[in-house]
Order: C-alpha cells, then sequence, then structure tokens
C-alpha cells in the first residue's frame, strides 16, 4: 500500500485534501468569463452590495455551480469507489448498473409529457433513477440475495435496453426540445437552484459518511464473497446497504447534473494509485479527489472557449481518456 | 513467541478447561446428486485431524459444515460446547479459521494487508486495527514465514507464497478451530512438509484444534493424530493413521493398488503405489 491505512493517515489526508479543496474552489471562483481578483471574490461572498458585478457573478453564478461540482464530484467518486468493491470489478462505474440511463429516461418522459417547464425538475430523473434501482436490484438477485456477477449482468442489460428506449423517444420529440438532451448525454453544472443545493447536500455528506462506514466490509468484499463471509461479514446485508448508497449517491447526482462520465471510473483508480486499495484512505481520498477534478474541469468547460461554455462532460471525457491512457501504460510498464 | 501479553479482546473463555474439543455430531447434507450422510467425529486442542478420502466423497461438504459455514440438514457441530450453527457470523469467524483454495484477486494488497483482514472479526466497532491486532498479524506472518514478504504485493509472489498468506491470514484470526482445504496443492514438497508441520506445533502451543483435508496420504500420515476416511459420503473409518491406513482398504477406496508399509524413519504408515 502506498499510504498505511491507520486513523492518523486517514486525517491527515482528509485535510490535506480538504485545504486543497478550498484552494481550487476559491481559484475557480475567480476564473471565468470576467476575471474577478481574490478581493472581489472577497467582497462578492460577502454578498457587498456596492461590489454588485462581483456580488451577482460570484453568488449568483459561480459560487452554487462549484458548490454543485464539489457535491456531484464527490457523490460520483465515492460511488465508483464502492461499486467497484462491490462488483469486486476496477472498470465498474457509477452508471454501470443503468442509474444514469433511468435517470436520463425519467428526464425524457417528464420533457415528453409536460413540455421543458417538467423536465427542468430533478424530481423525473431521480424517480427514474430510483425505478431503475429498485428493478436493478431485482433482476440482479440470486436465491434471494444480491450476487455481484448477476447483478452487473442486470445492469448493463437494464442499461442497454433504457439506452434503447431513450433513442426512441427521442425520435419522437421534435428537434426543439432535442436541444437539453445534450445536458443528459453529457452533464451540465450551469442549471442548479439554491432548493435543489439544500436538498442535496445533506444526501452527499450522509451518503458519504454512511460508505465509510462500510470501509472496512468494503476491504473484506474485495476478496470474495465466500472470504468475506467465513470472515464474519454479512454479506448479503453489507452488499444491500453499499448498492443502496451507491446508486443513491449516483441517482441524485445524475439527477440535478447529468450523466458525467469518467469521474466516477477515473478518480477511484487515480485514488488507488495515491493511497492503495484500502478504503478507509481511499474512500476520503476519492471523495474530495472527485470534488477537485470536478471543479477544475467546470472551470475548463467555462473558460477555454469564453464567453461560450462546453458541456463538462466533454471535458472530463476528452482529458479524461488521455490520463487514464497514460495510467494505463505506466502501470502495464 | 510474543511476550505473555495475550490481547484483551482474545480469549473471552479465559477460565475455561486447557483442552478445546470439537465435536462432529451425525451432521448430514444433501445437494441434487450427492448425499452425506450423518458424519460424526472429534477432535482436542493440540491435534491434527486429517479428512482424506477419493474425489467426490464428501471431504470439502464436511468441511463446509463443520466452519459453520453449511448449516447441515441434520446433526450439530460444537467447538467448546458452542453450537457453530447458532452463532452470529461474526462471533463464528472469531473462533474458525478457514485456508483454502482462493480466486486470484483483481486488486492488489500488500501482503501484510491482505493477512490484516483476518482480524476482521475482532474489531467490533473500531474501524481502524490495534496494536494488539498488528501484533497478530506480525505473529501470523512469522509463523508463516512471509516476513520478508510483508511488503510485496499479492498479485506479485508465487502460488505457494500466495498459500502461506492464505494460511497466515487465517492464523491472524486467533482462531480456536483451524480449518484447511488443500492447503498444499501448490507447494513443493519441502513446503507442503513444512506447512502442515507448522500447522501441527501451532495447534499444541497456541492450543487449537486443525482439521485438514488432504489429498496427500503420506502427508496425513506422517503428521495427523487422527484420520476420517470418506468415501461417497460415508465415513468408512476413523482413528489413528495405522488404524485406517490398511492395504486393502485404501486400495478398494481409492480404486488402485496401494501397498501401505512402514516408514523406517518415523514408524508411520507409508503409502506407495503397486505397478501392476
Amino acid at each position: 500500500m502506498k499510504v498505511a491505512a491507520t486513523r492518523r493517515n486517514a486525517l491527515t489526508l482528509t485535510l490535506i485534501l480538504l485545504v486543497g479543496l478550498m484552494v481550487v474552489a476559491l481559484s475557480a471562483l475567480s476564473f471565468g468569463g470576467v476575471h474577478l481578483p481574490l478581493g472581489e471574490v472577497w467582497e462578492g461572498l460577502r454578498g457587498n452590495a456596492s461590489h454588485s458585478q462581483a456580488t451577482t457573478i460570484i453568488r449568483g453564478i459561480r459560487l452554487p455551480r462549484i458548490l454543485l461540482a464539489i457535491l456531484v464530484g464527490a457523490a460520483l467518486g465515492v460511488s465508483g469507489t464502492a461499486l467497484q468493491a462491490l462488483l469486486r470489478n476496477p472498470l465498474a462505474d457509477p452508471y454501470v448498473l443503468g442509474i444514469s440511463s433511468g435517470a436520463a429516461l425519467g428526464a425524457i418522459i417528464a420533457l415528453w409529457v409536460g413540455g421543458r417547464v417538467a423536465a427542468a425538475s430533478p424530481a423525473a430523473a431521480f424517480a427514474g433513477a430510483l425505478a431503475t434501482m429498485a428493478w436493478v436490484y431485482l433482476l440482479g438477485r440470486r436465491a434471494g440475495r444480491l450476487a455481484s456477477y448477476t447483478l452487473v449482468l442486470a445492469g448493463v442489460v437494464t442499461a442497454s435496453f433504457l439506452s434503447a428506449v431513450i433513442l426512441f423517444v427521442l425520435t419522437l420529440l421534435s428537434t426543439r426540445d432535442v436541444r437539453g438532451i445534450a445536458f443528459w448525454l453529457m452533464g451540465d453544472l450551469s442549471v442548479v437552484t439554491d432548493a435543489q443545493l439544500r436538498v442535496l447536500l445533506p444526501i452527499v455528506l450522509l451518503g458519504v459518511s454512511a460508505l465509510y462506514l462500510f470501509a472496512k466490509d468494503l476491504n473484506v468484499l474485495l476478496l470474495g464473497e465466500e472470504e468475506a463471509a467465513h470472515l464474519g461479514v454479512n454479506v448479503a446485508r453489507v452488499e444491500t446497504a453499499i448498492y443502496l448508497l451507491a446508486s443513491l449517491l449516483t441517482g441524485v447526482a445524475v439527477s440535478v447534473s447529468g450523466a458525467i462520465g469518467y469521474l466516477g471510473l477515473l478518480v477511484p483508480h487515480l485514488g488507488r494509485m495515491a493511497v492503495g486499495n484500502d478504503h478507509r484512505t481511499l474512500l476520503p481520498v476519492s471523495a474530495l479527489g472527485g470534488a477537485i477534478v470536478l471543479v477544475v474541469s467546470d472551470t475548463l468547460a467555462r473558460t477555454v472557449v469564453a464567453p461560450g461554455e462546453l458541456p463538462v462532460g466533454a471535458v472530463t471525457a476528452v482529458a479524461g481518456a488521455p490520463v487514464f491512457i497514460y495510467l494505463l501504460r505506466r502501470t502495464a510498464g | 513467541m510474543l511476550g505473555n501479553e495475550t490481547p484483551r479482546n482474545d480469549r473471552a473463555t479465559a477460565i475455561a478447561p486447557v483442552s478445546v474439543s470439537v465435536k462432529v455430531d451425525g451432521v448430514a447434507f444433501r445437494y441434487p446428486h450427492f448425499e452425506l450422510a450423518p458424519t460424526s467425529f472429534e477432535a482436542r486442542s493440540g491435534e491434527l485431524l486429517a479428512i482424506i478420502g477419493p474425489n467426490g466423497s464428501g471431504k470439502s461438504t464436511l468441511l463446509e459444515i463443520v466452519s459453520g459455514h453449511l448449516k447441515p440438514l441434520s446433526g450439530h457441530v460444537h467447538l467448546d460446547g458452542e453450537d457453530l450453527h447458532q452463532l452470529h457470523p461474526r462471533q463464528r469467524a472469531q473462533r474458525v479459521g478457514l485456508a483454502r483454495q482462493e480466486t486470484i484477486l483483481l486488486f492488489s494488497f500488500e501482503v501484510r494487508e491482505f493477512v490484516r483482514q483476518g482480524r476482521h472479526p475482532h474489531l467490533g466497532r473500531s474501524l481502524f486495527e490495534s496494536s494488539d491486532d498488528e501484533r497478530w498479524v506480525d505473529w501470523a506472518l512469522e509463523r508463516t514465514n512471509l516476513t520478508p514478504f510483508a511488503n510485496r504485493r499479492i498479485l506479485e509472489i508465487s502460488s505457494g507464497e500466495f498459500q502461506r498468506a492464505v494460511l497466515a491470514r487465517a492464523l491472524a484470526q486467533r482462531p480456536r478451530l483451524l480449518l484447511l482445504d488443500e492447503p498444499t496443492a501448490n507447494l513443493d514438497i519441502g513446503y507442503q512438509i513444512e506447512m502442515v508441520s507448522v500447522v501441527r506445533h501451532l495447534a499444541a502451543s497456541e492450543d487449537f484444534v486443525a482439521v485438514i483435508v488432504t489429498h496427500e496420504l503420506n502427508l496425513a500420515a506422517e503428521l495427523a493424530d487422527h484420520l476420517v476416511l470418506l468415501e461417497a459420503g460415508r465415513s468408512l473409518a476413523q482413528g489413528r493413521p495405522e488404524q485406517v491406513l490398511q492395504s486393502e482398504l485404501l486400495s478398494r477406496v481409492f480404486r488402485t493398488p496401494v501397498l501401505v508399509d512402514q516408514n523406517p524413519s518415523s514408524g508411520r504408515p507409508r503409502i506407495t503405489w503397486v505397478a501392476p
């Protein structure tokens, strides 16, 4: 292991990454179509009425967006890590069990039925995510309990099926509405309300903390279900809990920001390379690392073609793929 | 080896009698195409009991039942007077260690991390290992001669070393009953003898019962205190190696003529193949 999994190391890592996240977030507040020096950023954060431009930009646009990036990045990083352990597969990502397809379908149906107003609400997407979660769970059971092998098959089959249904529904929509679908396929952090953030924050904090409580069980699960059972783990209960928590985190993240790709796969691997496979250090690294990566990606998305904007999923893919290839070559060599 | 300390969370029954015993009483099981008839045996701490028999005779099924993992259709398994199948999985894991063939992991751990998982049943509410836990990990690594490999990746060591790591992990659990299923499958003859000897010595010094399922008849003959011979789901013979390892019986059970004579250096039975 790169970093011994002790209480002290876990705390130290968490603190270091928290500081790093704050630095990154402050820089992100500064960059954009309009560059705001740190002094202005501070005034904007305080809501100083005499610095109205700063206040509008910071409070109205950038701060919510960056907060969203932090929460979604953490949620996807942790969810990807947990699912890789649950499925005992380093190639698993948060979307392999069909959650993102289900959320997208929920939103698209809302769009079709209720128009753009209905589609703007994450509720329909979340409903789609929940329904998919329940469906895959029931489908993926074997002898009445979760088995990672059947679970991943159930997820992949469901995801493919839902993607086909999504394409079908898309052809029935007018092209005017279809433009909003790029949101789902690529992810977008620009549309978020304070109310959504207020709901998202406790869910992500609780979900990530709850998964951390399972950190030592996740370690043992990596050995195999039978081996974990022989070491005293209640495999059925632990797997169900991890499945629910990881799916919940993915579901809420995707509901408000669409399917941002690569993050849930890349961040856990970066974490593994940095600290090893022990979840007691890996989970905090995945959470905060995911937050940092997404804030950086989003900042790039906002600034690279300013005043225009790239979808953040495009940035994570374009940047993520080469990084991944580089990592692959390095570990293979 | 480690001085006089006994970690606080071990040996809950500190005032129990010195000798631990496992009592397997009429356990039976049925699969769609195989049936294990009610089988019984006993073993005391400090003893090594070997379960032998041809392929498909039910050895692994019996071991699964004795581990508490497979619930028998009838019968009981008592360890120190406790019914293993009535225990919570975590309590069972604190008492029973199992070492058997494992699948190759896709994730890399260091050998020490791998062995450390054996402390999981003892961690309780804590997320992290205590210094006592680490000491037992060190002890297990030392007993299996893996200390030089402690920081190597589990994916990079040989299969023999990996098998010793699996044993070390089971030892780290500090079990009262240690079960081994074909522990010598990938080991050369030197390591085979070493591993089973170590297990037998530890059974005596650490006061646990060791039960081993093996195909290596001569290993069982040399090192086991008791044998249980299974055939087609039935226990055919039990007792000391000299009693169980008889030429006619083994030739019939293993479907090939074998000769049982005596190893001149140890006095134990020795099984050799009879050329046609």
